[in-house]
């Protein structure tokens, strides 16, 4: 990775709320025109890392930067968009006048109609913000995160409570501003959402990064492939084979999971010649994701055992 | 580690700054002017207040009562919209991450308040004209245009302390917890400055009391601007610069504190 492209970091940043350590020397770093997913369970410390970058709190110690500003500066801030997880717009304003008053904070505004056609809300522009439904008041906040032409958009969460259609229509609007030389950062529950978007994952636990890289790179780091089918050979003498890491029947189909799915595969197909609807998957970020985390939390177990 | 981060750092000019203002005070005011759980409470109370005590039921007093009353309830009047204009919509944005947002976009620093207090003053320099209103045609008032003026524009300014008293109760309370706050500092408030009665019929120690009030000096001052007052404009006005310096003081600290 080139340090050239970074626009925005935290350098050993440590952060605690009382008692709680939210942040434990994290090292992060975003780079000019990528899309940057950061993953990690509830707590983890993703929102601290997002508010500091924004500005919002200052770190204990280690390094903040945007642009390479303070981001308590607002001429660093001038340069981003943000979608926050949980902001409540006035009810009673209409959604041009959300456009425009972000707009209005911005030295090179996108126009209002541009802002609303690429988050895909030009019919709601007349109505007030409370009449909207969940998902269509998320596609105003985007639209409102858009309004400064950002060179680097903050995303938290942003399709939680939006229905299919409209989340890959999000999708898609995003891959078309990284494409149009925009990084984005998004945190999101919804794995799929990483798989989709991101071109590097950032998986964070206790306050630290507890692994990066693509997101093939991150399901490689899961060697475990899914083995579906229909066969007649009993389950429990499957789960004896010593390649077999398990095995179990859901709705009518084997599954097995097992780190070498060639041997299996030729073994099943030696024993049930009738064998059906053969499928082999390597695992998703979400298995990749719950391995990363187990071992991550193995590991410090054995620290402290140490 | 040559970095390019720092290039390009876009300015924003000042017709710009100023523009971010005006769209912030411009959203601010929509924003409570649709609300009509904020506009017809701020509006109707005093100016109903106004019309029962100090016109209808006010015929058997001395004529004067009506100049009188107009100082009081035109205090009253800008109370609301400086208390619950800020306290009350100050702590809802807090709680509902509104503030939040707005401290994550470049929004210029000040603009927020600024946006809210012009909402505040419009709605006192609505409420002042519907009280004088009433007491011209109403009550039959006789006030020239001097004295016109100077009450007009000593209510609306007047509002001012009442938003950074508003703005320090909003940095105290969350959300759902405020009203119930702003009202047990605006109703006793209005009472014990004798916007209700007169502090003349009230316990001499409430009397004595009164001066600690923010809405005791404005209605002195209201007084003295429609040709009732008992002189010790200066003071009263310095008394009012000095509480909204101390509310600002306090309540800058607590939402830097804070957020």
């Amino acid at each position: 990775m080139n340090f050239d492209t970074c626009i925005a970091r935290l350098e050993g940043v440590h952060k605690r709320y009382g008692a709680v350590t939210a942040l434990d020397g994290i090292n992060l770093s975003i780079h000019r025109g990528e899309l940057l997913a950061l993953l990690g369970p509830n707590g983890a410390g993703k929102t601290t890392a997002i508010s500091l970058l924004l500005g919002l709190h200052r770190a204990d110690s280690g390094t903040v930067s945007l642009f390479g500003r303070d981001p308590l500066e607002i001429d660093a801030r001038r340069r981003i968009g943000v979608m926050l997880q949980s902001a409540n717009l006035p009810p009673t304003l209409k959604v041009r006048e959300l456009l425009r008053v972000t707009a209005s904070y911005y030295p090179n505004p996108r126009a209002v109609a541009e802002c609303a056609a690429i988050a895909g809300i030009t019919d709601l522009l007349e109505r007030r913000y409370a009449a909207l439904s969940g998902g269509q008041q998320r596609r105003v906040q985007f639209a409102m995160a858009l309004a400064g032409h950002p060179e680097l958009l903050f995303l938290d969460e942003p399709t939680v409570g939006m229905d299919i259609n409209a989340r890959q229509a999000l999708w898609s609007a995003i891959r078309n501003l990284v494409a149009g030389g925009a990084s984005v950062v998004l945190t999101t529950h919804y794995l799929e959402e990483a798989e989709a978007l991101a071109d590097r994952v950032c998986v964070i636990a206790k306050g630290r990064v507890v692994t990066e890289g693509t997101v093939d790179a991150l399901r490689a780091h899961v060697a475990v492939r899914r083995i579906r089918c229909i066969t007649s050979v009993p389950v429990d003498i499957i789960s004896a084979w010593p390649e077999v890491d398990s095995a179990s029947l859901q709705q009518g189909r084997l599954v097995v999971a097992t780190t070498q799915a060639e041997t299996v595969v030729r073994r099943l197909l030696a024993q049930d010649a009738s064998l059906s609807e053969l499928e082999v998957q390597r695992a998703g970020l979400a298995e990749a994701f719950t391995e990363i985390t187990r071992d991550s939390e193995a590991a410090d177990a054995a620290q402290e055992a140490a | 580690m040559n970095t390019i981060e720092g290039t390009a750092t876009p300015g924003m000019s000042t017709a710009r700054l100023f523009n971010a203002y005006v769209q912030e005070a411009r959203a601010e005011v929509l924003r409570y002017l649709r609300l009509p759980g904020f506009l017809l409470p701020t509006m109707l109370f005093p100016s109903v207040f106004y019309l029962m005590f100090g016109i209808f039921l006010a015929k058997h007093n001395s004529p004067d009562a009506a100049r009188y009353l107009l100082a009081s309830y035109g205090t009253f009047g800008v109370m609301a919209p400086g208390l619950f204009g800020f306290g009350v919509s100050l702590a809802i944005d807090r709680e509902h991450g509104l503030l939040t947002l707005k401290r994550a976009l470049p929004m210029p620093p000040g603009a927020y308040l600024v946006g809210k207090m012009c909402m505040a003053l419009m709605m006192a320099s609505v409420v002042t004209t519907i009280m004088l209103c009433l007491a011209i045609f109403g009550a039959h008032v006789q006030l020239g245009a001097a004295n016109i003026a100077a009450f007009f524009i000593t209510e609306v300014l007047g509002v001012l302390v009442f938003c950074s008293l508003g703005l320090l109760l909003g940095t105290l309370a969350k959300g759902q917890s405020a009203p119930g706050l702003v009202n047990l500092i605006y109703l006793p408030m209005a009472f014990l400055s004798g916007l209700w009665f007169p502090l003349s019929i009230m316990p001499n120690f409430l009397q004595a009391l009164a001066p600690v009030w923010p809405a005791y000096h404005l209605d002195q001052l209201a007084l003295s601007a429609i040709g009732m007052g008992q002189g010790g404009v200066l003071i009263h006005a310095l008394v009012l610069a000095g509480f909204t310096a101390v509310f600002l003081t306090l309540a800058a600290r607590r939402l830097a504190r804070h957020g």
